[in-house]
């Protein structure tokens, strides 16, 4: 792999091109009237420079314009806007409408693949796509099956394809794509059907693939160093992924990599987590099976790992690892400190230096979380309670009250930052569960869970199976919580206006105050919002979008309820089904101020 | 629907309806299998609930009339057969990430605690290993065919007889506790089934 990258640097088609970030997407994020990247910025901070909208007058917001997608599923990440032009996609069938706002946001082009129906089994927990991004005059999009597009942003002509993986495998994708310089980094998903995951490259301009790195594997297959790539300071050593699963059960290892990825162009490395261990059943895969649950720090021209930190070993729970890492520069301990923050599914708040991958802060971000009593520092590792282990109590036991449940205490909805009140600003889920595993057996293509899991809300708690917080990721605390009836399954957006804006389940589009969490302003849409709050400037006014679409992992329980709500299980009072509150849909709705 | 003669149905039902079981006038061999559900079970669905009256036990596993699987809960609704334990074990592991929780449904595919009100054996066998397509305009839904998976194939009956007592209203939105020991023979299939 790392041959064949040399081989292209020869030829000349990375040297063509400056060794700088992206120009384009550079100048895109640096223009807070667009929004060219899912994550808003590279840094995935998620914060936007407008302060038209703030907060004293958000209360005033008014819908500006709706727009239908026609797709009725779960709706996740957001549109985009570049110029004049709007960037909308839906789940699966994965269409993309460009919207001209400049023309009442007439539709100029729609692309809509082609794919085949079977992928949508292949995929676990809905057919979500958590958007698209923009570079060099085109719109990425990385469908279901696997196939990575570049659209003329102009005409929605196709400018090539590849295909990323293989869905009759169970390989497919949820995620959006990371343009990076002359190339764009995508994941994959699959963990649920014992995919060995992994990031690859391919160059902007002509689809061709740069390097593969894995997950799991031996060591050319993680684009590793074993001397130079760092665990918590130290090399990592020869096969330190292999070495820690028993026989070939790497090969069929999961550690998928469908989550948010950042990018600091300084440091000139690109971050992200990698998921689950297949199975969830530990017993059947002895060892801390390495690197699943793990952040990687990479150089995005060779794909090779800089650093890397498991956060979960031989993971008992589903706690994928593959939440954003959000790169900001705060003072810790009074010095100025490269960070990286990261809000895992396990509960953890992790602070690090993301230059060396050192660990500073590793904190509960909900208090009900209860399978760790907390982190050794030097070690990394977690401590677990014995009583919530599921791989000593064993298979075939049910082991109970476990918190938080396989969703995590935080899933995809990504987390913003506000550098004016230097606060992560997180969408939470309150949910705890029971998880019984099993054997079971391998077949390609199949689903290999091994567990039969039951969730519910956080027992003796406020009875909802959510949180909106604030935290400080310097120190590890929560400033201030909100509790939500329904898990906080949006992305938040923060701004510079002093407004944080999220949305529920429900279909609220919230607007709090960023320093002190009171709502200011909120709107029901017509289906729960899964979606990222986005904003966007057109002919001097600020427009706050996002979409709705009720689905995802969110739309399997929590639309029939968890658990029967008359069972109580420590709910405090009454809560019924999601479905009493919302039904599916698939709309953006954009707000803006009145006129005048 | 099952294919229950009108008269069984008739009578079964209006034993439910004089209010839970009398057994007195039930043949005695029959006592011993008949249902002993929770009193307070609120879903209770009359036609369900009589057709999946069980008329045989062999090992551990109940059949209906027509010699389909079937559940068997005791104790009022306290104990249940293993296959319907087993049943709501697999289904929380293979069938709840699309059909939801307890067999409720999602926003993306259908509940099946409604399904088997109107799904028979051979048809939900059927559907179970060749799977189903609603493509059109409004609606994806898409689901795979589980022929050649082990860990849904050998349990299908446990399935069937979990998501029958749901369907039936006979067990509730809950985990099975007290259960009937695995039997011999099931441990036996599954040791074949699973195999190499």
């Amino acid at each position: 792999m790392r041959a064949v990258h040399l081989l292209a640097l020869g030829a000349g088609i990375a040297a063509a091109t400056p060794a700088l970030a992206n120009e384009s997407v550079l100048k895109g994020i640096a223009n807070p009237a667009e929004q060219v990247l899912q994550t808003v910025d590279y840094a995935n901070t998620r914060y936007s420079k407008l302060d038209q909208v703030n907060a004293s007058n958000v209360k005033n917001l008014q819908v500006a314009w709706t727009f239908s997608t026609g797709v009725l599923r779960g709706h996740e990440g957001s549109p985009l806007v570049v110029g004049n032009m709007m960037y909308v996609h839906t789940p699966f069938p994965n269409i993309v409408y460009a919207l001209d706002l400049d023309q009442g946001s007439k539709i100029v082009w729609k692309y809509e693949p082609k794919q085949d129906p079977s992928v949508i089994p292949v995929m676990c927990c809905d057919t979500v796509n958590r958007g698209l991004a923009y570079a060099d005059n085109a719109i990425l999009l990385h469908q279901a099956d696997t196939t990575l597009v570049s659209l003329d942003a102009k005409t929605g002509k196709v400018n090539w394809s590849v295909k990323n993986g293989d869905p009759s495998k169970g390989e497919t994708n949820t995620a959006t794509v990371l343009p990076v310089k002359d190339k764009v980094i995508v994941g994959i998903s699959g963990g649920e059907f014992g995919v060995q995951c992994h990031v690859t490259a391919y160059n902007l301009k002509d689809g061709k693939k740069a390097w593969r790195a894995y997950s799991v594997g031996t060591d050319d297959q993680l684009l590793v160093d074993p001397e130079k790539t760092t665990d918590l300071g130290k090399p990592i050593g020869k096969d330190s992924s292999i070495k820690t699963w028993e026989g070939d059960q790497w090969k069929t290892g999961g550690g998928c990599t469908w989550g948010w990825y950042s990018y600091d162009p300084k440091l000139d490395l690109f971050y992200y987590g990698s998921g689950n261990p297949s199975t969830w059943n530990p017993k059947q895969r002895p060892g801390d099976n390495k690197w699943s649950m793990t952040i990687f720090a990479r150089n995005p021209d060779t794909g090779k790992a800089k650093w890397v930190y498991q956060m979960t070993p031989h993971d008992e729970w589903d706690f994928d690892g593959i939440n954003e890492m959000i790169l900001t520069d705060q003072k810790i301990d009074g010095k100025e400190r490269p960070l990286l923050t990261h809000f895992d599914r396990n509960g953890l708040g992790y602070t690090l230096d993301r230059a060396t991958g050192e660990l500073l802060v590793a904190q509960k971000y909900d208090p009900a979380v209860n399978w760790t009593t907390g982190v050794d520092m030097k070690t990394g590792r977690p401590a677990v309670v014995a009583k919530y282990s599921t791989e000593q109590n064993g298979e075939d036991v049910n082991s109970k009250g476990i918190c938080p449940a396989a969703l995590g205490s935080k899933d995809q909805q990504p987390a913003a930052y506000s550098p004016k009140t230097e606060l992560f600003y997180v969408p939470t889920n309150h949910v705890c569960m029971d998880y019984e595993p099993f054997k079971v057996s391998y077949t390609p293509g199949q689903p290999y869970v091994g567990a039969t899991l039951s969730m519910y809300p956080a027992p003796n708690s406020h009875g909802g199976m959510g949180n909106f917080i604030a935290w400080d990721g310097k120190v590890g605390k929560i400033k201030w919580s909100n509790p939500e009836q329904f898990s906080a399954w949006g992305g938040a957006l923060a701004t510079a206006g002093d407004v944080v804006f999220y949305g529920t389940l429900e279909g609220y589009l919230k607007a709090v105050d960023a320093k002190t969490g009171k709502e200011l302003y909120k709107f029901k849409t017509p289906s729960g919002i899964i979606g990222n709050v986005m904003t966007y400037e057109h002919k001097g006014k600020q427009f706050i979008a996002v979409l709705s679409g009720v689905g995802g992992w969110a739309g399997i329980g929590l639309a029939a309820g968890l658990t029967d709500p008359n069972a109580g299980l420590g709910a405090v009072g009454g809560y019924a089904a999601l479905s009493s509150y919302t039904n599916l849909g698939g709309q953006l709705t954009a707000f803006a101020l009145p006129n005048n | 629907m099952r294919y229950t003669k009108k008269s069984a149905l008739r009578t079964a039902a209006a034993v439910l309806a004089l209010g839970m079981i009398s057994t007195a006038a039930v043949r005695a061999e029959d006592a011993a299998l008949a249902n002993k559900l929770d009193p307070n079970a609120k879903e209770i669905d009359d036609k369900v609930l009589a057709a999946s009256a069980a008329v045989k036990v062999e090992d551990g596993k109940y059949k209906d009339k027509d010699g389909d699987p079937t559940f068997h809960i005791v104790n009022d609704g306290k104990k249940v057969d293993w296959f319907m334990y087993s049943g709501y074990r697999r289904y929380h592991a293979e069938c709840h990430v699309c059909h939801g929780p307890d067999a409720m449904g999602s926003t993306y595919a259908p509940a099946l605690k409604d399904s088997l009100k109107h799904l028979n054996y051979s048809e939900f066998m059927g559907i179970l290993a060749g799977g189903k397509q609603d493509v059109n305009s409004s609606d994806q839904k898409v689901m795979p065919a589980f022929a050649d998976n082990k860990n849904v194939m050998c349990y299908a009956d446990d399935l069937y007889v979990y998501l029958r007592s749901r369907a039936a209203g006979a067990w509730g939105r809950a985990r099975p506790g007290e259960h009937e020991d695995k039997p011999d023979s099931a441990k036996a299939t599954e040791k074949d089934c699973l195999g190499g």
